[in-house]
């Protein structure tokens, strides 16, 4: 039983074909683009929020796109405890629709930053991470000039405190440095998830870093661990 | 709208560096906001406001990081 993904595609959204190719060609599962302004969801398993530029990051990135038609399906799900999850502009639409806390900013060199990074795997117990094990250091490309996350103190305390963070940006070795940080987000936080672990936010690209004719496939861990969660959840029902 | 004082502002400090370099090191603190202009159609200052305030909750400032201000001008 294949699983479907649904790719949401958002007007300057330019992710989403990366990640039906992940979905579709490196996992063998079911994936569909959902266009923004669709009535509905269809039946799916999870829902993708691509990267990209959705509204040319017009007012501010994410800001225009939480506003979509399809938005509204989208909340109706993740808080219905569908999975959902935010890769890069993706993210950036998540917190600005309030379905994760906190809002990205320009980074703080000001400048867009594409290279690769250390991600260090901070909870290995979400439905996002089951295939790697706490500690762990992935490889993942990033692309973006607004990926400083930021939140405020009360409500960062409750994201360690409750193991909400899931990557975190670090040197070779794992060890959290602010020259490994590339953005200035605050705790070298890369992706976070809600409190009931369906939705999860990244700013690197494991898309980008699954197809091992790229030479790096540490992000299909992220794609593995989804799969077998989802599929695991769907025998127990 | 503007940063919230909570917030760093990579632009600002970068302006404020530009602005010394022109001679002016008496100019501190510089922050970088937005201005969006609305015309609204409405009965009343009060009602324009009322609408004014409402978009800029929802959409345009991202209480987060943005605070914002609303001056409204009738245009007969």
């Amino acid at each position: 039983m294949a699983l479907k993904f649904g790719i949401v595609v958002f007007p300057g959204s330019n992710c989403d074909h990366d990640s039906h190719y992940v979905a579709e060609t490196i996992l063998g599962q079911e994936a569909r683009l959902i266009w923004h302004k669709e009535a509905s969801l269809g039946d799916v398993d999870i829902v993708i929020l691509p990267g990209g530029f959705s509204y040319g990051d017009y007012l501010r990135c994410g800001a225009l796109a939480r506003f979509s038609p399809i938005m509204k399906n989208v909340v109706r799900f993740a808080n219905n405890g569908g999975v959902v999850f935010g890769i890069c502009n993706g993210f950036q639409v998540l917190v600005e629709a309030g379905l994760l806390p906190g809002v990205l900013l320009r980074n703080d060199s000001l400048k867009f930053v594409c290279k690769y990074v250390n991600l260090r795997v901070e909870n290995a117990g979400t439905l996002f991470t089951s295939r790697c094990h706490k500690g762990e250091i992935l490889e993942i490309p990033i692309a973006h000039g607004d990926g400083n996350y930021f939140t405020d103190e009360d409500t960062l305390k409750r994201l360690e405190d409750g193991n909400q963070v899931v990557f975190r940006y670090c040197d070779q070795s794992g060890i959290l440095t602010g020259e490994s940080n590339p953005n200035g987000s605050i705790s070298n936080i890369a992706g976070i998830m809600n409190e009931q672990g369906n939705v999860m936010g990244m700013m690197p690209h494991p898309e980008r870093a699954s197809d091992p004719a790229l030479h790096h496939t540490d992000g299909r861990k992220v794609f593995d661990s989804i799969v077998e969660s989802l599929v695991h959840q769907s025998q127990l029902v | 709208m503007t940063l919230r004082q909570s917030i760093l502002d990579p632009q600002g400090k970068a302006v404020e560096h530009a602005v010394h370099s022109l001679g002016y090191d008496r100019v501190r603190n510089v922050r970088i906001g937005k201005f969006v202009e609305l015309n609204v159609d409405a009965k009343s200052r009060e009602e324009a406001e009322k609408i004014t305030r409402e978009v800029s909750e929802k959409l345009l400032a991202n209480p987060v990081m943005e605070d914002f201000s609303i001056t409204v001008e009738e245009k007969s």
